[in-house]
């Protein structure tokens, strides 16, 4: 397209590992700040509800050797962040010795299935509801009824997600409870394993579209009205252009643009609230075991957990950064 | 400069409005911003539409254009173009009808174009619109030459607005606005938005593309100066309504209407320009206008009958038409001014 220059690609590739840098020093810097270090902070904390720990300052000398713990801060550091270079976060404390990596690996791809479908599915049903809201063309009663639909919005994705498994899980049982996809069912590419994961995926996509789509449709609806006023929206009727024409030509390509700006900027409490719905529907994802790693004080697991959302956002953040020039011509880098 | 040789108020008339109205609603009552106008335009000609700001005349446009967005709405009146009115049209024949018939150059062309399509698209689609799907290449070398008549390279055919000047962004209106050879042009000058200079060239390039194609056109502005060099007749607008209409030489040498006076005074000569002296503005509430004459509050004239009587337009010389009640025919206390 020629809208490029290595300077904007670098720019845009120097904030995103910026960010990851950063986001890996708090990561590593938070453990560290709180009174003691990690482990004997577990320890106690094992030993403060579990009663007492035997040799407790054997297992804490011990755990602290294995992990380096007794090496200087910035010995430490440089060797964390190569081990994040190379995607190695350690072992699980609770499930020693599986490498957190590989517990990871089997969550990460349920979640950015998951994550990919339900909010791109909120992004365009928000914004055509949006759009069609201030259409002049749309019936009265299809307008009337969308504000409706908008209550969803008002509540926290927890809720929904409660009220969803209630409803059609618990008392129609149209859809499994929990799990992405039967107990025991062999992971194949097979229609039956597909449909099933579809199903099972059904009610947490769903809370996520429901407590988003709102979102995209005030916003969509907001930015209708404030391209509608503008004169080339006007000048667009004076054409005698067609209505649907002038609707998707003029108005919502216009309007959409803020709308990819959000979308990029709101990513990320995106995934912490889906990271929240996964976890309501058992769902083997990234949420569940983050939690699991919470009330397991499984340290490794929240700080790879943590690392890989970030990277992920950031990555997703990155490339709406790259392709923005191709859908906004006024934005254009070449001079950059 | 070539006035046209049509201004014979015999013939019948491309364009003829009347008693036009379009109100905008207000939680205080509706605004009365175009509330009865009456306008002709012949076969080929320039009618300059002035008035200071406020009074209505993007208003009156629009309503003439049936583009009138909410909160305002036509109230009454007709539009008749080619002898049909506008107004009796369905949605889909008026819109058959625009651009092919009555095109418009925007007020703010610094913002007409649309910002996500590049000006050969944005032609492009006006013609296919109301033409059909057509060969690339053969629409390539139309636009091309719609690009060169109005004095832009072509290398423009390929950029976004946002790549153009202010200037370069009217000539694109312009070409636009000539694409499908409309027998009439309302073209909304955008005074504020473009530097004089600027503003003079465009105004050169509408008045050559007018005299090679033959459209009539109504343009309407604030420049006095400017309108006299460029139009045959001008309509006089004060708010929402037309006070006076006059052939240019007519309106500047012998204005009737009060207000028509005071704006002719404002302009210290036919050669130097400037923009309407907008300092003392429309002095009633546009949503209640008194009864009677709406210049009443502002008039040096006033009498009586001004404050119960709303004057009609009439006939007050060759071709000029006043709406004040100095004009009228034998009258109590009015009588013949000047
Ligand atoms: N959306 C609106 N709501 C209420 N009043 C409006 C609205 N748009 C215009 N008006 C009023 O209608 C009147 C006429 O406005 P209009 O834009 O037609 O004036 P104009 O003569 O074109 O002025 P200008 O020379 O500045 O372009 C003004 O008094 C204005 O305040
Ligand atoms: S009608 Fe009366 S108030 Fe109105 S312009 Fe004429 S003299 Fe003035
Ligand atoms: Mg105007």
């Amino acid at each position: 397209m020629g809208r490029y220059s290595i300077g904007f690609i670098a720019q845009r590739l120097g904030i995103f590992l910026l960010t990851i840098w950063i986001a890996a020093s708090v990561i590593w810097l938070i453990p560290r700040l709180a009174p003691g270090d990690p482990i004997s902070a577990m320890i106690m904390r094992m030993s403060s509800s579990g009663g007492r720990v035997e040799n407790a300052d054997k297992i804490i000398a011990g755990w602290k050797e294995r992990f380096g713990l007794n090496d200087p801060l910035p010995v430490q550091y440089v060797r964390y962040m190569g081990n994040l270079l190379r995607f190695d976060f350690g072992y699980s404390l609770a499930h020693f010795p599986t490498p957190v990596a590989d517990i990871i690996g089997l969550a990460l791809p349920w979640t950015l299935g998951l994550l990919l479908v339900a909010v791109t599915l909120a992004f365009f049903i928000g914004n055509f509801l949006g759009a069609i809201m201030v259409w002049g063309k749309t019936p009265g009663l299809i307008r009337a009824v969308i504000p409706m639909f908008m209550i969803f919005t008002s509540i926290p994705s927890i809720l929904a997600a409660i009220f969803l498994i209630y409803v059609f899980a618990f008392l129609l049982e149209w859809f499994p409870l929990a799990g992405s996809y039967p107990l025991g069912m062999k992971v194949e590419l097979s229609w039956r394993f597909i449909s099933a994961v579809i199903w099972h995926a059904t009610l947490p996509a769903l809370s996520v579209v429901l407590v988003n789509f709102g979102y995209w449709t005030l916003g969509m609806r907001g930015m209708m009205i404030t391209v509608e006023g503008e004169d080339y929206i006007q000048l667009a009727r004076a054409k005698g252009l067609k209505p649907f024409y002038v609707l998707y030509r003029y108005l919502v390509r216009n309007a959409i643009l803020p709308q990819i700006t959000a979308f990029a900027i709101t990513l990320g409490s995106l995934v912490s609230g889906q990271v929240l719905v996964e976890y309501i529907f058992g769902y083997q994802g990234m949420g569940n075991i983050i939690f699991a790693a919470i009330t397991s004080q499984d340290f490794p697991v929240i700080q790879g957990a943590s690392f890989m959302l970030i990277v992920i956002t950031a990555l997703a953040v990155l490339i709406m950064d790259l392709t923005y020039p191709l859908i906004d011509p006024r934005i254009s880098y070449e001079r950059n | 400069m070539s006035h046209s040789t049509s201004m014979t108020e015999a013939n019948a008339p491309v364009l003829r409005v009347r008693d036009l109205r379009v109100y905008y609603e207000t939680p205080k009552g509706d605004v009365l911003a175009v509330d009865g106008v009456d306008l002709d335009l012949f076969e080929g000609e320039a009618l300059g539409l002035v008035g200071e700001s406020g009074c209505g005349k993007s208003t009156a446009a629009m309503g003439i254009l049936q583009l009138v967005n909410p909160p305002g709405r036509i109230v009454g009146g007709s539009v008749e173009l080619g002898g049909r009115d506008l107004l009796k049209l369905s949605e889909e024949e008026v819109r058959q009808i625009r651009w092919t018939r009555l095109a418009l150059i925007p007020q703010g062309a610094m913002n007409s174009l649309n910002p996500t399509m590049r000006v050969a698209s944005q032609i492009e689609d006006v013609i296919v619109a109301h033409e059909g799907a057509q060969r690339k290449e053969a629409l390539r070398l139309r636009i091309l030459e719609l690009l060169r008549r109005v004095g832009l390279p072509e290398r423009v055919y390929d950029l976004y607005p946002h790549e153009l000047s202010g200037g370069m962004k009217q000539r694109v209106c312009i070409a636009m606005a000539i694409a499908l050879n409309p027998r009439v042009i309302i073209a909304d000058e955008s005074t504020s938005a473009l530097d004089v200079v600027v503003q003079r060239v465009v105004a050169q390039t509408i008045q050559r593309v007018r005299h090679d194609l033959g459209m009539a056109m109504i343009m309407i502005g604030h420049d006095m100066g400017l309108m006299a060099q460029m139009v045959d007749r001008i309509a006089v607008m004060y708010a929402g309504k037309v006070v006076e209409v006059a052939p240019v030489r007519a309106l500047f040498a012998t204005p009737r209407h009060p207000y028509a006076q005071l704006l002719i005074d404002s302009v210290p000569t036919l050669r130097e320009r400037k923009p309407l002296r907008s300092s003392e503005g429309i002095t009633h509430d546009p949503r209640n206008p008194p009864p009677g004459c709406i210049f009443q509050l502002r008039c040096p004239h006033v009498m009586d009958v001004c404050r119960s009587a709303a004057p009609q337009l009439k006939r007050v010389g060759p071709g000029q038409w006043a709406a004040c009640h100095l004009y009228a025919e034998p009258a109590e206390e009015g009588g013949r001014h000047e």
